[in-house]
């Protein structure tokens, strides 16, 4: 039981970083992304190659995924991002089902089958190989990525960025360089859902394309949107929350996906923001029950 | 903060300063348009539009709905490409800049339908009017002059902009224009969607821009306010620029009258 709760809360801190990385883009930047979990394959992919055919340490596989992931965000993000919102969303679902084919069909990725045997973390000599010691791991990144996302979006960059999203014209007439931001933020997500890849793949120890096709993409879209887009808290519970209620819905087995279904529907209209979305609203609906 | 301006960004960009003689009118244009066409995908809306604005000076274009005045607009700022045709800032050639180095040169737009940031405070939106500017010091003393002359930027610093009246809204684009340090303020329809009462106080802050010998290019539909407050005026009708004059010549002109201030009828703030 206690491994089980272990696995729940790796996995939940790991799809905390893939969901503050594509808060980053919607909630932030106001743009939109279908495709995010190729990012996050591309990550994991390239970190399990790089340990099991050049046997890089881990440390150097991680930075590699982020590097990787980051530099295919900024080639997707350059020609398209000027695009307006529906477009942009048809652009990145067909990279994210571009992406899921590449790696069923390349004979270095495994196919199908994926990747077996990708070596636990190994850093200074520790091995991250027990579940607790992952955990810190994990956690540890996701206390670094709060940390750099929490700094940007409450710097004179962030400022930028919510005018982009309030309104994009308007932020260029202001001077803001518009589409020099929203790359840099699609660049800045994608490195951060590789980062998301390579822990995955390095605790799992096996991966196929499987995990990283359009359902991933729209469970983590769903975790901003519980959550509530532009927050960062949001963000948190909105994947912890995605991350567990299944497993506690467990009980229930048949009616698992109804009951799944049902709960975000009554959360939607019940707070179309989001849980945690709009801080002063949220505190607004506290003050209102007083 | 405005008054004055000019000579400063002159300063900063290595000319070495005119000096002003005595009339606007006497002075070589800041911005000059010659020829200018531009367009959406297929469609030209600006067929050829000339028109200069001197320093000091303000200038108006007015026209009914579709007459591209909003077009000309977007494209002196650099979101819509000049086609054929030159323009001109300062002897500087824009056609190729892209808007965010056009807002560097001082030509600040306050957008149509007072576009605030809405889910952002008083102050950032204010701040974000300073965005591209590096005097930071500078940019500290220009808002607190702003808070002094519009007591309510202050009162309301961390509310949302979104929660502010039209008026309110409208008189804070044009302050955060003014964090921009504009050498030409562009306005499009200041007056658009606002109660005649509220369109009066905006007017009275214009004025109070003029008075203080800031560069304005108004566009309007509402002419008779307009016109009142120019100095010179054109008059646009489906991309073209069909007349020119000082605003008193075009105020008395009877087509003008005729198709733009409704003659016979009185404003009824007036």
């Amino acid at each position: 039981m206690e491994a089980y709760i272990l696995h729940l809360s790796i996995m939940a801190g790991i799809y905390i970083i893939l969901t503050v990385s594509l808060n980053l883009i919607i909630g932030y930047a106001g743009q939109v992304s279908l495709g995010h979990a190729a990012f996050f394959g591309l990550g994991a992919y390239v970190s399990a190659l790089t340990s099991l055919n050049w046997g890089l340490p881990f440390p150097a596989a991680l930075v590699l995924a982020m590097l990787f992931a980051g530099a295919c965000g900024l080639g997707l993000g350059l020609p398209t991002l000027r695009l307006k919102e529906d477009y942009l969303a048809i652009v990145t679902l067909g990279f994210g089902v571009i992406v899921d084919l590449i790696m069923v069909n390349l004979t270095i990725t495994g196919g199908p089958d994926g990747l077996v045997g990708i070596p636990a973390p190994v850093i200074f000599g520790l091995s991250f190989r027990p579940p607790v010691r992952y955990l810190a791991l994990v956690l540890l990144t996701v206390g670094f990525t709060l940390l750099v996302v929490h700094r940007l979006v409450h710097s004179y960059h962030g400022r930028a960025l919510r005018a982009i999203r309030d309104h994009e014209v308007t932020a260029q007439v202001m001077g803001v360089n518009t589409p020099a931001y929203k790359v840099m933020i699609f660049t800045l997500a994608a490195a951060l859902a590789g980062a998301a890849g390579s822990l995955y793949a390095h605790y799992i120890t096996f991966i196929n394309p499987e995990s990283f096709g359009l359902h991933t993409s729209i469970l983590v879209l769903s975790m901003v949107i519980l959550g509530g887009m532009g927050s960062l808290a949001g963000s948190v519970v909105g994947a912890m929350t995605l991350a567990v209620l299944p497993e506690l819905l467990r009980r229930a087995q048949a009616y698992q996906d109804l009951i799944y279904g049902a709960l975000l529907i009554v959360l939607l209209i019940w707070r179309p923001q989001g849980l945690l979305g709009g801080g002063k609203l949220s505190l607004k609906f506290l003050r209102k029950k007083e | 903060m405005e008054g004055g301006s000019e000579e400063r960004g002159s300063r900063g960009t290595g000319v070495s300063p005119v000096i002003p003689p005595p009339t606007p009118s006497s002075r070589p244009p800041m911005l000059t348009l010659k020829s200018v066409q531009a367009g959406y995908g297929p469609l030209t809306v600006l067929k050829g539009i000339s028109l200069h604005v001197r320093p000091g000076e303000v200038v108006t274009l007015i026209g009914g709905n579709g007459a591209g005045k909003s077009t000309t607009l977007r494209t002196i700022c650099g979101l819509l490409p000049v086609r054929r045709g030159v323009l001109e800032f300062d002897g500087q050639e824009l056609n190729r800049l892209s808007p965010e180095r056009i807002v560097s040169l001082g030509l600040v737009l306050v957008p149509e339908g007072r576009r605030v940031f809405s889910s952002l405070s008083v102050t950032a939106n204010l701040e974000l009017g300073s965005y591209h500017r590096t005097d930071k010091a500078q940019v500290r003393r220009d808002l607190e002059d702003l808070r002094e002359r519009f007591p309510l930027l202050r009162e309301r610093a961390a509310q949302p902009a979104g929660t502010l009246s039209g008026g309110e809204q409208q008189m804070l684009a044009i302050c955060r224009a003014l964090m921009a340090k504009p050498r030409l303020l562009m306005l499009d329809e200041p007056s658009m969607g606002l109660a005649p009462r509220i369109v009066r106080q905006v007017y009275g802050i214009l004025s109070d821009l003029k008075a203080r010998g800031t560069t304005l290019l108004l566009i309007e539909q509402n002419a008779r306010a307009a016109l009142k407050l120019a100095d010179r005026g054109y008059v646009m009708e489906t991309g073209r620029i069909i007349l020119d004059g000082a605003a008193a010549e075009l105020r008395d002109d009877p087509e003008v009258q005729r198709a733009y201030l409704g003659k016979g009828y009185r404003e009824v703030w007036e």
